[in-house]
This record gives structure tokens, C-alpha cells and sequence, in this order.
């Protein structure tokens, strides 16, 4: 079947079997290696990318799920600028390993589209579906803290705060 | 095992042995012994506008090893680290040295080499500038990538004097002379990991990233019991389906025995190779396969518990170290302590699952490996499939984690044999369930354990005896044991004693193999000793290293035994207290509250060259359901903490992946293993990360790692904890095998 996608406002089109979950679509077939796979049952989060701008986990999602809801993938976040979570990753230095950073990067960004402010609870229910093997856990929670804050933070510096 | 630099080196070499302690408990003799006969020009690559590109020596996956080894060498070669550019060398150890990641062994074996590479390095500099200005190089100084002359006012940047530099005679590393650490601008100082803005963009970094043009995406099936054997398969139909190119039989090359070694051979199954990886696993959807299962079928959990019972309740096999009348002792004791802990198998679960890239073309190999032990894998592959070593090329490519995993080459010799099978490359990976089911497992144990106790509540008398797995001649990899093991030598009377029953299946290393396990039994006896004399366990402990140590009588090794009995690599108490102390203080433990369902543990260790004392604040609810409310540890690696961020977050990630230890379980049942993914083998999540602080102890000692040695001590710290919250002792891991379960 041929699907034609919009990742990362790019139109794409892959011909593939409806079954194939949109994961191996984005990784195999249309190049975009970012996005990882890590369990394939929808339980460690590292395959998590925004379809329509909500978070879901690709390696569950059929691509003929997908519809013409637009995707955006971990090199989508921020093509024209950064994404205020991907600077505060790099700022608080969160990976380790890296693998699982690009879905715990865009769960974090769908929940500070929802809230710009989480609570350390809001945070926790957010992100628990997103594994990470090495531990980056506390550094995860700082950053998205940092992200939050950012806007907040440039305006005091601005102010000579 | 007497081992010198070079031994060692030889050792990596040959992956083929089951050596995989041995790897791990590296002497720091070795670490001072001669140089390697590296050159600054290897490693250093300075361009005209003094961009300098440092070479990464060792594999990365995720210790930052790509920043922490650079480091070293920008620090004595005077550039800024803004100006560094690190790139990943590719294998080649005549040229660079140890590549090798395990036993957190790269900052003991990095930190004077490296620093020496760049001082040789500033050398040439200086005197590419002092012969052009025809002054003498000692009137020269350096500072941010430029040469200076101060009493003529001249100056050059690196990038000027670069290309006449590089074809100068570089000095003999022995010869430099290294700053003194208080004029450190780079060690000690956090830089950013070189990788992340890459992580955080979703550049391809990663093994699993890797692509080539015309390349195949394969899998392979295997039997549900190790070492099964493919008797006939629907192989016609799997080729047919869509994508499919090849359908590839793996005799293998594994005789399951009582011992199964380091690197035990190919595992047999069936190798898919099609367009995408995606079709490869719906065509092992349709894949029926008749199995001869073999010998491995009858294994069981069930089975290796019943055993390890009977062999509880016999003379032990072995003895690993004795010393002292343990039957008299334990006579005449005013208490005697008895217990059995058994802790379980537990997979690795990296991130990326196991996998590599191979290309075969031209009767040459060039792979692209996440492996942290390379060489051996060249070699590996090499002797597997029957080609020349010289005609293998190694890339070494960022991986999803390793925790040891990937001291193990299994998964490139297949990427390899695929490839040569393959007139395309090949990309081999390992699904979830391939990676859980065919790891090389951290072995379980029970342990039985006997303490004396005289009037005034002092430990008299340590028996220990282990049942492993192995046969009569070796102990499975990672399941082995040294006579050093803590607190050998500090018990006025001991006893430390193996016994094995058989197993068929891959073992091998777990971040702070042996550690992760032995750790826990320790502390945790040592605490019930502790409550049992009525005394504080921080105290107890205190007074039991402060004992006079009982010395090691010569040929008292044993197989795995390469520490000298007066070598660095040897516990020095003052240290272990060290670390007991700073924790105790931070955490404020003399002056803990003490509730019903709220206590504290502590937990200390050391391992790798590094001492970690920890203590764990926990509550336990009606249900039996632990919350770690906060984790304090105190760690002592030396005099220099490289990359102090970094080093935080090591530390971070080694408690909750402690903490996920407690969880973890291995079964088999019929040969098979039991669990399949994240559901049932489970990591901590978010909402069950605690409070971790992290406390440095410098002293005098050169640095060591990190990789390891934070994580033994947050095991027995939380089950201490839980038993001071609830009165209920933790014999048994699982934590669920002892009726608790993570809140």
C-alpha cells in the first residue's frame, strides 16, 4: 500500500504493508533514524513522536492509523529553532547513553504544550512511560523544570534580575 | 594469574576465554606498568585555524567516555575545550592503546597515558615555535592553544605551528612533564558530552542508526532454549514472503556442558535478510521451525533451587580462603547468626537491543560495532569465520548502553557471518524478546552464611559459602568469586567456600559484576550482625575495619585471583571508613528518625578501585509497597573527579539502576526463559526516582572509575532500610520473593 505522510511538514510517501507500525516507516523506509526502537509494545517510550500533536508511541502505531495527521519526529522538534526542551537538555547535560532521549525529549515537549508548568507530580505522570536504562531520571526532571522556566528565566536576565 | 600491562593487553585480545573477572578486577599495578608506545600524533590533529581534533579512544555508551578521555589530553596539551573537536577512532590498537570499555578500568588506565599523549603533544609545539624563533624552548611557555615567548613578546597559535610540529620526533612519554593539578583548566572542570546536541537533534549516532547503500536489515530466530539446534524449517515459504532476499540456516557452533564459557560459540538458528526490518519479523511470524531443543531443556529455576539446597547442606566444593577454627569459634560464640540469601538471574536490557552492522566485499570485513571489548571481536569474528584478522576493519560506533553487555561479541560474529553470506551489507538487530531471551545473564546465587558473635557483640567469626554454577574445574563467567571479597580479612576467624551445579546458558558481565550481588549479601549479613549485637550497623562496621587485617598467605589466589596481596587493588580501610563516615554525616544517620514504616539503610563497598558508601531513606506502606524517598552516596575515586557533571550523573544512574536490580528476576522453566520485555523484566520508572545526592571524598590516591562502583551499595542500603522500617529481613531478591513490591 502506498501512504502518503507528513513528517516533519515534509510530504512523504511509503509504500509498505498497512501493518508496519510507523517506527520502522520513519526509521527503514523514509530515512529518519532519530526516533528509536526499544521494546516494540508501547512500554519503554523510546520510539515516542507527536502525530497530530499528541505523543504516541510509533512502535505500536500501524502507519494506517496514521491518516493525514501530520508527524512530528525528535529532528522535526526543532528544525527551524530549538526546541526549549532540547536546550535544556543540552544545558543540564541529560543523556548518558542518549538512546531513549529523543522520546523522553518529545514527551516532554507534548506535556509542556499541555502544561507549561508542571508540577514534579504532573511531571511523574507524564513521563513514567518513558524508560531510561541508565538512570537519567533526576536530570530529566531538572531539565523539563529548566524548560519551563526558560521563558521566565530570559525575561529576569533581560530585566538585569 | 600474575598480570602485567601487557598481559592484560593480550588478554582483551583473545575474547575466547572465560577471563571476564579477571578483566574486572584488574590490578592498579597493571595500570602503572610500562606505557604503550603511543604518539601524540595519533591523537592529536590540529588544523590551520587551531580547530584540534583529539581521537576518542574507547567505545562510548553513555560512561562519557568520549569527553573524560579527550579530556585528559587537551588538559596537558594547553588548548581550550571550545576548540576541541573529538572524533571516535576506529580500531586499531597498535595506534591507540587500550580500547577498551569495562571494569570502569579507562580512567585508571587513561589517566597517565593520556595526559602524557598531550603533554608530548604541547612538547612538539613548543619546539616547532622555539626553532622558528631560534630561541631556547625553555624560555617558552603555553596557554589556550598558543606558544609564547615572553621576553621577546612572541606568540603563535597551535594552528600556525601544527604542520611543522607533526613532523617532529615525538619524545618518549616517560619524559614529559605533567602540570601540577592545581593548574588544571580542563580536568575537574564539567564539559558537556561531546555527542549531546546530536542525541537531543536525533542525529544517527547510534549502531542501530547505521545505513549503507543496498543494505539488508536481518534477524534472527532462535531456539527458546539455549543452544537448541534447527532440525527442518519452512524455509521455501519464508523466502517468498515480501522482502525477503535470503533465509539463512546457523548450524552454530555451542556443546551445551556444565561450563558454559566466555564466549561460547555461534547459537544456531534461522538468519532472515530482507528489505526492511519490519518484514524480517513478520516473516519470522510465519517461520515454523522443529526444534532439537537439547540438553538445556530440562534446566530450571525450580530445578537450580532445589540443588543449590542440597549443596547447601554438604561440604562446600572449594575453599576460596580460609583462615582461623571457624567450628571452634562458632562454638564458643555468645551468638551465632544464620541465613540464606539468594539473589536471581538478571538480563542486561540495554536500551538498544544487541545488533551490528557488516559489509563483505572483496574477501575483506568491515563492521560497524557497538562492541566495548572490539579487538576481541575482530578476533572473534575472525577465528569464527575462518578469515584473516588483517582483513577485518573495525568502526566503533556509539551504542544505547552496555552495562557489560557488550564486553560480549555474539552478536557481531553474526552480523559478520550474515554478511559473508550476503552480497550486500547487512544490518543485524535483535528484537526486545531476542535481546532478554539470548543475553549473557547475570548469574544467580545463594549464599550460606554463618556469624559469631562474643558478649560484648563483636563479630568473632565470617563462613560463607557460595553455590554458583560451573563445573568441577570453572566457575560460570560472572559467577566466580575472589578471596578478597568483603569483609575477607577483617573476621578474626573466616571461611569463604564455592560449590557449583551445572549450567547451560550464556552467562557474563553485569555493571560491577559479582559486585552487584556479593555486595548485597554482605551488607545485608552484616546489618542482621549488626542488629543482632544490639549495636548501630554504621558503628559495627566501623569497628570491624578497623581490625587488624589478616594478610594473604602467598599462592592463596585462586583462578581468578590477579590481585596482589600488597597492591593498590587491594581495600584499604581507611577509605572504605572513609566514605562510611562522609555518608553518615550528610544523611545525618546518627540522628535518624526511627518510626514504623519509615527507616534508613546503610550500605558501603568497594569494587573497581572505588569505595561507595550509601544510605537509603525509605517507607514501606500496609500492602508492603516501598517508596526510596532519597538516596545519600559518598564516593572515594581518588584525587580527581575528571568530569564532575558527568560523575554526578554516573552516580544518578547507578543507584536507580541498583534500585532496578531489586526488581529484576530471570526464570526458566523447561530450558526457557520466562520473561520476554520491559513488562516483566522492569526498569525504575520517573515516579520512582528518589532524591540521589552525590559526595566526593577526595584523597591523595590516583583517579579511578565510575562506572561501576556506585551501584553495589543502594541494594543491601534499601533492603537495610526496609528492615528498619519493618522489622522484616530481606533474604531473597526479588524484593517480590519477599513479599514487598516498588510503590
Amino acid at each position: 500500500m502506498r501512504y502518503k505522510l507528513s513528517v516533519n511538514k515534509v510530504s512523504e510517501t511509503a509504500d509498505v504493508s498497512p501493518d508496519t507500525p510507523l517506527l520502522w516507516v520513519l526509521r527503514d523506509v523514509l530515512n529518519r533514524v532519530g526516533t528509536k526502537y526499544g521494546c516494540g509494545m508501547g512500554l519503554c517510550g523510546a520510539c515516542t513522536v507527536h502525530l497530530g500533536g499528541r505523543a504516541v508511541r510509533s512502535c505500536i502505531t500501524p502507519v494506517s492509523a496514521v491518516g493525514n495527521q501530520p508527524i512530528t519526529t525528535i529532528e522535526g522538534l526543532g528544525a527551524e529553532e530549538r526546541h526549549p526542551v532540547q536546550e535544556a537538555w543540552e544545558a543540564l547535560d541529560v543523556p548518558q547513553c542518549g538512546y531513549c532521549q529523543a522520546g523522553q525529549i518529545m514527551s516532554a515537549a507534548a506535556l509542556l504544550d499541555r502544561t507549561p508548568h508542571p508540577t514534579d507530580d504532573e511531571i511523574d505522570a507524564a513521563m513514567s512511560g518513558n524508560l531510561c536504562r541508565c538512570g537519567t531520571y533526576t536530570r530529566i526532571r531538572e531539565a523539563i523544570h529548566h524548560a519551563a522556566n526558560a521563558g521566565q528565566t530570559a525575561g529576569a536576565a533581560a530585566r538585569g534580575e | 594469574m600474575r598480570m602485567n600491562r601487557r598481559s592484560f593487553l593480550q588478554l582483551t585480545a583473545l575474547a575466547g576465554g572465560g577471563m571476564a573477572l579477571s578483566l574486572y578486577r584488574l590490578p592498579r599495578a597493571a595500570a602503572q606498568g610500562k606505557l604503550p608506545e603511543l604518539t601524540p600524533q595519533a591523537f592529536i590533529h590540529i588544523a590551520p585555524d587551531g580547530v584540534t581534533t583529539i581521537m576518542a579512544r574507547a567505545s562510548e555508551s553513555g560512561q562519557g567516555m568520549r569527553n573524560m578521555l579527550p579530556m585528559l589530553i587537551a588538559e596537558e596539551l594547553d588548548v581550550d575545550w571550545k576548540d576541541v573537536h573529538v572524533k571516535q577512532a576506529d580500531l586499531d590498537v597498535k595506534i591507540y592503546g587500550l580500547q577498551f570499555s569495562g571494569g570502569s578500568m579507562n580512567t585508571p588506565l587513561g589517566w597517565e597515558p593520556m595526559r602524557r599523549v598531550g603533554a608530548a603533544g604541547r612538547q612538539l609545539l613548543v619546539i616547532a615555535a622555539a626553532q622558528a624563533w631560534g630561541v631556547p624552548g625553555s624560555e617558552c611557555t603555553t596557554e589556550h592553544g598558543r606558544v609564547l615567548h615572553n621576553a621577546s613578546g612572541r606568540s603563535a597559535g597551535y594552528g600556525e605551528l601544527a604542520s611543522k610540529a607533526a613532523l617532529l620526533t615525538a619524545p618518549a612519554l616517560e619524559s614529559v612533564k605533567l602540570k601540577d593539578p592545581r593548574d588544571y583548566r580542563i580536568i575537574g572542570h564539567s564539559t558537556k558530552g561531546v555527542d549531546t546536541p546530536g542525541i537531543v537533534t536525533g542525529k544517527p549516532l547510534f549502531g542501530v542508526d547505521m545505513k549503507l547503500p543496498g543494505m539488508l536489515y536481518a534477524s534472527i530466530e532462535k531456539a527458546p532454549v539455549f543452544a537448541g539446534k534447527v532440525k527442518s524449517a519452512n524455509i521455501e515459504e519464508i523466502r517468498k514472503l515480501p522482502g525477503v532476499r535470503h533465509v539463512l540456516v546457523i548450524e552454530g557452533g555451542i556443546t551445551p556442558a556444565a561450563f558454559t564459557p566466555w564466549e561460547p560459540g555461534m547459537e544456531p538458528g534461522i538468519a532472515i535478510v530482507a528489505d526492511t526490518w519490519w518484514q524480517t519479523q513478520q516473516a519470522r511470524r510465519q517461520l515454523k521451525v522443529d526444534w532439537d531443543l537439547g540438553p538445556a531443556a530440562t534446566q530450571s529455576s525450580e530445578g537450580f533451587r532445589k540443588r543449590a539446597k542440597q549443596l547447601l547442606a554438604v561440604p562446600p566444593a572449594t575453599t576460596v580462603r580460609q583462615y582461623g577454627d571457624e567450628n571452634a569459634s562458632l562454638k564458643s560464640a555468645a551468638k551465632v547468626v544464620e541465613a540464606i540469601y539468594e539473589y536471581p538471574f538478571i538480563a542486561h536490557m540495554t536500551m538498544e537491543p544487541q545488533g551490528a552492522t557488516a559489509h563483505w566485499k572483496d574477501g575483506k570485513m568491515e563492521m560497524w560495532s557497538t562492541s566495548t571489548q572490539p579487538e576481541g571481536g575482530r578476533e572473534l569474528v575472525a577465528k569464527t569465520l575462518g578469515i584473516d584478522k588483517d582483513a577485518i576493519t573495525t568502526h566503533m560506533v556509539r551504542s544505547g548502553g552496555s552495562f557489560g553487555r557488550r564486553l560480549q561479541n555474539d552478536y557481531l560474529v553474526e552480523a559478520a557471518w550474515i554478511a559473508k553470506h550476503v552480497d550486500a551489507p547487512v544490518k543485524l538487530l535483535w528484537s526486545r524478546e531476542d535481546d532478554i531471551g539470548h543475553d549473557g545473564l547475570r548469574p544467580g546465587g545463594t549464599m550460606g552464611l554463618k556469624g559469631g558473635l562474643d558478649a560484648k557483640g563483636k563479630l568473632t567469626v565470617w563462613r560463607q559459602h557460595f553455590v554458583t554454577f560451573g563445573d568441577d574445574k570453572h566457575l560460570a563467567s560472572g559467577g566466580g568469586i575472589g578471596e578478597d571479597s568483603y569483609p575477607a580479612g577483617f573476621p578474626p576467624v573466616y571461611g569463604l567456600y564455592t560449590s557449583a551445579q551445572p549450567l547451560m546458558l550464556r552467562t557474563g558481565a553485569l555493571r560491577a559484576p559479582g559486585d552487584n550481588a556479593y555486595c548485597w549479601v554482605a551488607q545485608s549479613f552484616l546489618d542482621e550482625l549488626a542488629h543482632a549485637a544490639g549495636r548501630d550497623p554504621l558503628e559495627f562496621q566501623l569497628e570491624l575495619l578497623s581490625n587488624k587485617r589478616m594478610s594473604w598467605a602467598a599462592g592463596q589466589h585462586d583462578a581468578v585471583g590477579d590481585h596482589e596481596p600488597t597492591g593498590a587493588s587491594v581495600l584499604i580501610p581507611e577509605r572504605f571508613k572513609g566514605v562510611l563516615e562522609l555518608v553518615a554525616e550528610k544523611s545525618n544517620w546518627a540522628h535518624r528518625a526511627k518510626e514504623p514504616g519509615r527507616g534508613m539503610g546503610i550500605a558501603a563497598w568497594f569494587c573497581h578501585l572505588g569505595y561507595f558508601a550509601e544510605v537509603a531513606d525509605v517507607s514501606v506502606d500496609k500492602e508492603n509497597r516501598v517508596t526510596v524517598h532519597r538516596v545519600w552516596a559518598a564516593g572515594d575515586i581518588g584525587s580527581q573527579v575528571i568530569n564532575p557533571r558527568a560523575a554526578e550523573s554516573m552516580v544518578q544512574g547507578g543507584v536507580i539502576d541498583g534500585m532496578s536490580e531489586l526488581s529484576q528476576e530471570i526464570t526458566l522453566a523447561d530450558g526457557r526463559i520466562e520473561q520476554s520485555n520491559f513488562h516483566n523484566h522492569p526498569l525504575m520508572r520517573m515516579r520512582q526516582t528518589p532524591k540521589i545526592e552525590a559526595y566526593w571524598n577526595k584523597t591523595s590516591y590516583s583517579p579511578t572509575g565510575l562506572g561501576e562502583p556506585a551501584l553495589p551499595p543502594v541494594l543491601p542500603a534499601v533492603t537495610n532500610a526496609i528492615f528498619a522500617a519493618t522489622g522484616k529481613r530481606i533474604r531473597t531478591l526479588p524484593l517480590k520473593r519477599s513479599g514487598f513490591s516498588w510503590a
